[in-house]
């Protein structure tokens, strides 16, 4: 496999051969390592899922503390060291993450500072720690008769625990996981409705993220074997920050790129410049941070797109995705049609509704003096499709994020599938049986359609973060893929799976997000302008598949300004304008009646 | 305790206050208007304190030439922008910068403490604009993290600009007021008076300059619905530029108010600013009375921790952020979803 020879040869380059060379650089690789795996958790917070923290190197003073105190003071094994330490930094992480957890990023980030302060401080103060004076003497690390008391073998070690961490990083990364991770930068909203718990995920991640630290910290402590508050300080937390920005926060890769550009040449700086100047000064930071605000302005990437494409693209396959891009995949082949659809236009009922999905009982929902929802009621039931319609600003969207947990009503109550109808979380709506697609398409654009797709199947996954990391996710993640594939290829994406999502035409997205509903396998399904954008045989392959779905015992409520599409397809039409329900019925009585003509001045064609 | 002494803390502490008041308010104007973190401001206001205590011991401050040099870069760079576009810019940066360079020349030899006060505030100002100009502007719709990561870069910037300028000593600005009233057995300093005095002209000048001025109203404007302002015409350059200039004005302005109460060094900026972002966070980035409060409430604690504790004075501060941060978790919704 690729990546494992990759990390692999790098990090056999980097842990073996600087120990062939004089003492100096063995220490300084060793500390290229170290700063790797503080820089690896900060790529999960800060590239992959959009958080950061200003603090890291005070999760590495933390363990490192930690390990000092009992194998050096109580004379316990470096292992109880390592563990104590781990528990110490997760704790303290999580914890810090539980109290910002409703707040955005920024305000993370802002405490990481506070905090990042206060125990550089309290490293300085506390009697037992020796201030800064640093305790020396820690014992090596030793496994059983062996002990890496020699400088070389100890950047065996870290190199080989770099190798480690980095892949289970991307073990993580690549699977449920780590697709929900991705939901966490700017599309948390999205995650809730697949069942996310995005809150307690960014929790997680920021723990990861502490936990490397730690575990850097362990290494320093025992590989240093002295240690004082001077290297856990703000400014060296900023220092693994700038690493990532430098190396590139959205890579794995750009951990180590950046870890070892910011130390060795941070080294060299220190050289030359009071050569150059012939006074000592803080100019390596100065240049630093010059070369940081550069990079932030003109290739906020980091440095690892650009060897990126240094590399040669084994893509030859370009010429088939612009074939692909002309022939929209929804009109591609009757061969991905649901099996036993009807071949005409579905005729609206079917078959028989079943029971009432979904009531909608007098729900309002104001913002500030405007009422948005002004007493609506309706219900869905199984096996039909109801249509939501009226002008734009009528409140069809505000009342799909009224149902689907997004704003809980002003007054009224939303009952699902028989429930109370208290207000519930979205992720909690999701897990009874409802799914959603978004007005404005929410998708990681960066990211294949498939593994769009499977973020639908993300609640039905049971995979934690360690099993994930250990790949022992294998036979799930198989199962969801497969999952995703079908849902994808139904509604027409099968020729698409590994296109970027964001490549797609906007309709196309569009279907993309309705196959990641389906994934959901929900009771009722609801639509947010599901036409819009489409060409007419996608609109009828949707229309199709919606039939189908309809047979199958699903309820779909769906929001759409195309009035063909609506009038062909509904059981039943509401239209709301000015956030009141005006008119309810078949599309026919619906398209009578008078008010609905006023409602739209003549809007309908 | 001894009543006096407290009554000493007590004072110090609003006295200190009352700077981080001043400092939270340019934070939240800038973070309004541009959603900006102005990490940096800290540096300012060592800069400030560290120009004017240069002035005054008579030499030109290096400072000076950082605005020389910014300002015809920005002359430079503005000569693409058609001619009314560099008129305005010669006489923003080039004219301005002459004057103010001539004079501080030809006062700083005078050594008077008004006037070393009033260049080094004429001096420090215009660096916020410049700051805005080179460094956050051309990534103004970057996400509000990354702008912080810049905040954060360019903080290091300035302190590394500010030991070259001022060398590692540390330094007092003169003070205003030197006087001392006595009412009872009870010592009130002049130059808190100063400083509390600064603080609420400055208060009612931007409830002015907020409530009354064309300016002010876009800058209201545009931190209340930036697209919207933009819509109607309003140059969000401009407003990001004004909201700069005012919090550089601000930051100078305390610079020179406590370099005259404490002795400060170039990196002295960053910490002080610190507490004024502690008490903007206890504001939830967006309420200035709550901030004004927790400026307070940081400045009288930390004054009071630094009697009881002093080696923990700056943890106490900082964990005040914790139950502060809870209660503006519970009170308030998810915010995510930044596009």
């Amino acid at each position: 496999m690729k990546p494992w020879l990759a990390v692999a040869a790098t990090v056999a380059a980097l842990g073996i051969v600087p120990a062939l060379l004089p003492a100096f650089y063995v220490t300084l690789f060793g500390y290229v390592g170290l700063a790797s795996l503080v820089a690896l958790g900060l790529v999960l917070l800060t590239g992959i899922s959009g958080q950061t923290s200003f603090g890291q190197a005070s999760f590495v003073g933390l363990a490192a503390y930690a390990t000092t105190l009992l194998t050096k003071f109580a004379g316990a094994p470096p292992i109880a060291g390592l563990v104590v330490g781990l528990a110490v930094t997760g704790s303290v992480a999580w914890l810090l993450g539980l109290i910002t957890a409703r707040l955005s990023g920024h305000f993370l980030a802002l405490v990481s500072v506070a905090w990042g302060i206060s125990f550089f401080s309290l490293f300085g103060t506390i009697p037992l720690l020796r201030g800064f004076n640093g305790i020396g003497g820690i014992p090596p690390l030793t496994l059983g008769a062996l002990s890496a008391a020699n400088p070389r073998v100890n950047l065996a070690v870290i190199w080989a625990v770099v190798a480690a961490i980095m892949l289970l990083s991307a073990n993580l990364l690549d699977s449920r996981i780590g697709r929900a991770i991705r939901t966490l930068n700017g599309a948390r909203l999205m995650g809730e409705s697949v069942g996310i718990d995005t809150a307690r995920l960014s929790r997680a991640v920021f723990v990861i993220a502490a936990l490397y630290a730690g575990l850097a910290g362990f290494l320093f402590a025992h590989f240093q074997r002295f240690i004082s508050p001077t290297p856990f300080s703000l400014g060296a937390s900023i220092d693994y920050l700038f690493m990532v920005i430098i190396g590139g926060a959205a890579f794995l890769w750009g951990a180590p790129v950046g870890a070892i550009l910011v130390v060795v040449l941070r080294d060299q700086f220190n050289d030359w410049i009071p050569r150059l100047t012939g006074q000592p000064g803080d100019y390596e930071a100065l240049v630093f941070s010059l070369v940081v605000i550069l990079l932030l302005q003109r290739a906020p990437g980091g440095l690892m797109p650009l060897l990126l494409r240094l590399r040669p693209r084994k893509r030859p396959d370009v010429a088939a995705e612009t074939a692909s891009d002309a022939t929209p995949a929804l009109s591609i082949a009757p061969t991905g049609a649901p099996t036993g659809a009807p071949t005409g236009a579905p005729t609206a009922a079917a078959g028989a509704p079943g029971p009432e999905l979904l009531a909608v009982e007098s729900v309002t929902r104001h913002f500030g003096g405007l009422a948005a929802n002004q007493d609506v009621s309706f219900a869905v039931r199984a096996g039909e499709i109801v249509a939501l319609i009226g002008p734009n600003g009528a409140g069809k969207t505000t009342l799909f994020n009224v149902i689907s947990g997004v704003l809980p009503p002003s007054a009224g109550r939303v009952r699902l599938f028989g429930t109370a109808g208290g207000h519930l979380a979205p992720r909690r709506i999701a897990a009874l049986g409802l799914a959603r697609t978004f007005q404005h398409v929410k998708l990681l654009g960066g990211r294949s359609v498939l593994e769009n797709v499977a973020l639908g199947a993300h609640a039905s996954g049971r995979a934690g973060v360690l099993r994930c990391m250990l790949r022992l996710d294998r036979k799930e993640e198989r199962r969801i893929l497969a999952d995703a594939r079908a849902q994808a290829t139904l509604v027409g994406l099968g020729d698409v799976l590994d296109r970027p999502a964001g490549d797609l035409p906007l309709g196309q997205q569009r279907v993309v997000e309705i196959a990641r509903a389906l994934c959901l396998r929900p009771r009722l399904l609801l639509l947010d302008e599901p036409a819009a954008g489409l060409r007419l045989q996608e609109k009828q392959r949707l229309a199709l598949l919606l039939g189908q779905l309809r047979a199958e015992g699903m309820g779909v409520l769906l929001v759409e300004h195309d009035m063909d599409f609506v009038m062909q397809l509904a059981d039943r039409v509401v239209v709301m304008d000015f956030g009141q329900k005006i008119s309810e019925g078949l599309p026919a009585q619906v398209q009578a009646d008078p008010l609905v003509r006023e409602a739209y001045l003549g809007s309908v064609a | 305790m001894d009543p006096f002494i407290f009554f000493a803390l007590l004072q110090d502490g609003i006295t200190t206050g009352a700077i981080y008041l001043l400092l939270a308010i340019g934070l939240l104007i800038v973070f309004s208007a541009t959603r900006v973190i102005f990490v940096p401001q800290g540096d300012l206001l060592a800069f400030g304190a560290l120009t004017a205590a240069g002035l005054q011991s008579g030499h030109v401050p290096a400072t000076l030439w950082l605005l020389d040099g910014l300002s015809a870069a920005a002359l430079l760079a503005s000569l693409t922008g058609g001619v009314r576009a560099a008129g305005r810019a010669l006489l923003v940066w080039g004219v301005y910068p002459a004057v103010v360079s001539l004079a501080s020349v030809w006062l700083a030899r005078r050594e008077i403490p008004a006037v070393s006060i009033l260049l080094a505030l004429a001096i420090v100002t215009p660096m916020g604009p410049l700051i805005w100009r080179f460094a956050y502007r051309p990534m103004a719709d970057a996400s509000v993290l990354a702008l912080l990561i810049l905040s954060m870069a360019l903080h290091f910037v300035l302190i590394g600009l500010g030991l070259v300028f001022f060398g590692p000593e540390e330094a007092s600005v003169p003070a205003l007021s030197t006087a001392n009233f006595t009412i009872g057995a009870l010592d009130i300093s002049g130059q808190s008076l100063c400083v509390l005095g600064a603080a609420v002209a400055l208060v009612v000048g931007l409830g002015w300059f907020f409530g009354a001025t064309v300016q002010g109203k876009a800058l209201r404007a545009a931190a209340s619905d930036p697209l919207g302002a933009r819509l109607v015409g309003i140059d969000a350059g401009a407003t990001g530029s004004l909201a700069f200039g005012l919090a550089a004005f601000i930051a100078a302005l305390a610079g020179v108010l406590i370099g005259a109460l404490t002795p400060l060094s170039y990196d002295a900026g960053f910490e002080i600013g610190l507490k004024g972002f502690v008490a903007a966070i206890m504001g939830g980035l967006v309420s200035y009375p709550m901030a004004a409060a927790g400026a307070l409430l940081v400045g009288v604690l930390e004054s009071l921790g630094s009697f009881w504790a002093s080696a923990y004075r700056e943890v106490i501060v900082f964990t005040l952020l914790i139950p502060v941060l809870l209660w503006l978790s519970l009170r308030r919704g998810s915010d995510e979803d930044r596009a």
